[in-house]
């Protein structure tokens, strides 16, 4: 369980991935990852009770899904600094032959990854398939999703948001990513998503709002939501996001939803981003 | 082979609630879930014997096949039910991302399949599926002829690991076959023949067997393939019921373009190309009516399997 200043200076650096892997890659969906790093690095480096070791069926640990795959790079990074796999192996993303597949996959074997996800709206299922699991083999252990904002507009979503309050899922916690941004523009030129807390209410989960930039808000929700296991209701957690977040010119846009930067953009995106922490190496890299 | 006058018939949608029964008392890690069709897919016997492990999804079968994903992945056996339209044309996103690409070991079990769902029109009827289930990488696909075969297949696919579609019926259809006469993978050898081949899946197996009769008595001897398992697919009973016959027809209720035939086509065309006929629904859409009535208006009869066997014979 790391402090608030350790998990500041790892997303700094979990920041400095994204920007170099999708850099590197030139291509790649930096916006949202860059949002959605501090709350992957509060889940994995100090909420979550799991294992590096990694196990496909996640017996008696905790368990994260991602549900808006194509924001892989800040899985990724946090994967690998979690200690999942070398961290240099985030210079293989979206290569040939690389584990680190454009959105995530089981299919090459990279461990941390249990089911493929980009086509949006199916990890929520898959979540409640696992806590329903956990409940048969009497595992206490808490079962996380994260999706995105615009992500909700896709009807399974709904079919799983009837399933589990019908069930009882108390052990499943949903993050939504709600930076209020998708491809085509902003969630409400593109499609309203209506008041969403008032949505997931009337469905039957216990709702929580967060700021998705601050640790200690992030860490205290997740304990609330957490603590309130046994009165039959799944957690839903309304995560307010700036996409981008933490290099300027990326923030509060969806320009850079699915961009690369070139070399003059990523370093300036670097500039903004100090760790403590080593960047992975890339053969013949420049930055 | 039984007596025709006196064989019993039974649904292979029966055969599967028979076999999950089975399955359900042999393996403590397997669950079923059903998108509201208990009734229909025989399901009872085994949510009585198990109710903690079976999951009613309501109607959302998008959410099925997520939740079975996520039940496989924590080590579970997950059998789904619901029609076969249901379970494929509907939800090919989920089977494809959450199960066969991540490799996930569910058990897709489809029931209503064909023209022979009968009444409740082409809405229905999915004549695509294997064609589409056979298109993933991975996938297992069985169309069992009768319930012995289809309660057999349903034990036999908990065996394996890894993700399969089971495809089954709803008529009442004649049950001439034994359970121990299903070998997953390998083809049933239901008729001895030197002068063509019949290859068939699902319903199609009886339909031939008793063309099969009609010609021996026309002093044509059939070769006949109970190709249950579709994929992957005995190649080596193709290969050698087409180099004893050198003429291959094969049967299946489904459309022609992507099915049993083509894919018995594709192995011929590569290794030993012999005359082929087709019996399977040309390229449309079903409609309401009886099975056998269906089975008729669609070149699925008796009668069209001869015909078209006759007409392979003069090529």
């Amino acid at each position: 369980m790391k402090e608030i200043k350790q998990l500041q200076d790892i997303s700094a650096q979990v920041r400095r991935d994204i920007i170099r892997q999708v850099y590197y890659a030139a291509s790649g969906h930096p916006g949202g990852s860059l949002g959605c790093a501090d709350f992957l690095t509060a889940l994995y480096f100090h909420v979550m009770d799991h294992k590096t070791s990694f196990e496909m069926d996640a017996k008696g640990e905790d368990v994260f899904f991602l549900s808006n795959g194509h924001i892989s790079p800040v899985w990724y990074s946090v994967l690998a600094r979690s200690g999942y796999f070398p961290v240099d192996e985030l210079a293989s993303f979206r290569k040939l032959d690389s584990r680190l597949q454009g959105h995530p996959a089981t299919h090459e074997g990279l461990p941390g990854i249990r089911v493929a996800s980009g086509s949006l709206g199916q990890g929520l299922s898959v979540a409640i398939g696992v806590a329903l699991a956990k409940r048969l083999d009497q595992d206490e252990k808490t079962v996380f999703a994260l999706t995105g904002d615009g992500e909700l507009q896709e009807g399974q979503i709904w079919e799983a948001a009837m399933f589990a309050p019908h069930y009882e899922l108390d052990n499943l916690i949903v993050t939504v990513d709600w930076n209020g941004q998708q491809i085509d523009g902003a969630n409400d030129d593109v499609m309203s998503l209506g008041d969403l807390e008032a949505k997931w209410k009337s469905f039957g989960w216990e709702t929580y709002h967060m700021d998705g930039h601050d640790f200690i808000d992030i860490i205290e929700t997740i304990n609330k939501a957490k603590a309130s296991r046994g009165n039959g209701k799944p957690k839903l957690i309304l995560m307010r996001t700036v996409m981008g977040q933490g290099v300027d010119y990326m923030m509060h846009t969806h320009a850079w939803h699915g961009k690369a930067p070139n070399e003059e953009l990523a370093i300036k995106a670097l500039d903004q981003l100090t760790s403590s922490m080593d960047d992975y190496a890339v053969p013949n890299g420049s930055l | 082979m039984t007596d025709i006058a006196t064989i019993t018939k039974k649904a292979t949608r029966d055969g599967f609630g028979a076999g999950l029964q089975v399955v359900g008392q042999k393996y403590p890690n397997a669950v079923a879930l059903c998108a509201d069709l208990v009734g229909s897919l025989k399901m009872q016997a085994f949510i009585k014997d198990n109710p903690e492990r079976f999951f009613q999804v309501g109607i959302a079968e998008a959410n099925m096949m997520g939740i079975a994903a996520g039940l496989a992945t924590a080590g579970k056996i997950p059998f789904t039910g619901t029609f076969a339209n249901f379970s494929t044309g509907r939800v090919y996103d989920q089977i494809r991302q959450s199960i066969a690409y991540s490799h996930k070991n569910v058990k897709i079990c489809a029931s209503h399949a064909g023209l022979t769902l009968g009444e409740d029109g082409a809405t229905h009827q999915i004549l695509e599926d294997i064609g589409m289930m056979n298109m993933l990488p991975g996938m297992t696909v069985i169309n069992p002829c009768d319930y012995n075969q289809t309660k057999a297949a349903t034990e036999a696919i908990a065996e394996i690991d890894g993700p399969v579609y089971l495809r089954f019926g709803r008529p009442s259809w004649p049950v001439f076959t034994e359970e121990s006469d299903f070998v997953l993978g390998k083809a049933q050898h239901i008729r001895q023949g030197s002068d063509i081949t019949m290859i068939a899946c699902g319903h199609m197996v009886w339909q031939c067997a008793q063309a099969a009769d009609q010609l021996a008595a026309e002093g044509v001897s059939v070769d006949l393939l109970n190709m249950h398992t579709i994929k992957p697919i005995d190649r080596e009973a193709v290969m050698k019921s087409a180099s004893k016959t050198g003429r291959v027809l094969t049967a299946e209720e489904h459309q022609i373009n992507g099915g049993l035939g083509s894919i018995v086509a594709q192995i011929l065309a590569e290794e030993h190309p012999v005359p082929m006929s087709f019996v399977a629904v040309k390229d449309s859409f079903g409609e309401s009516g009886k099975p056998l009535q269906l089975l008729d208006k669609y070149g699925l009869g008796v009668a069209d399997v001869v015909a078209s066997a006759k007409k392979l014979l003069k090529k």
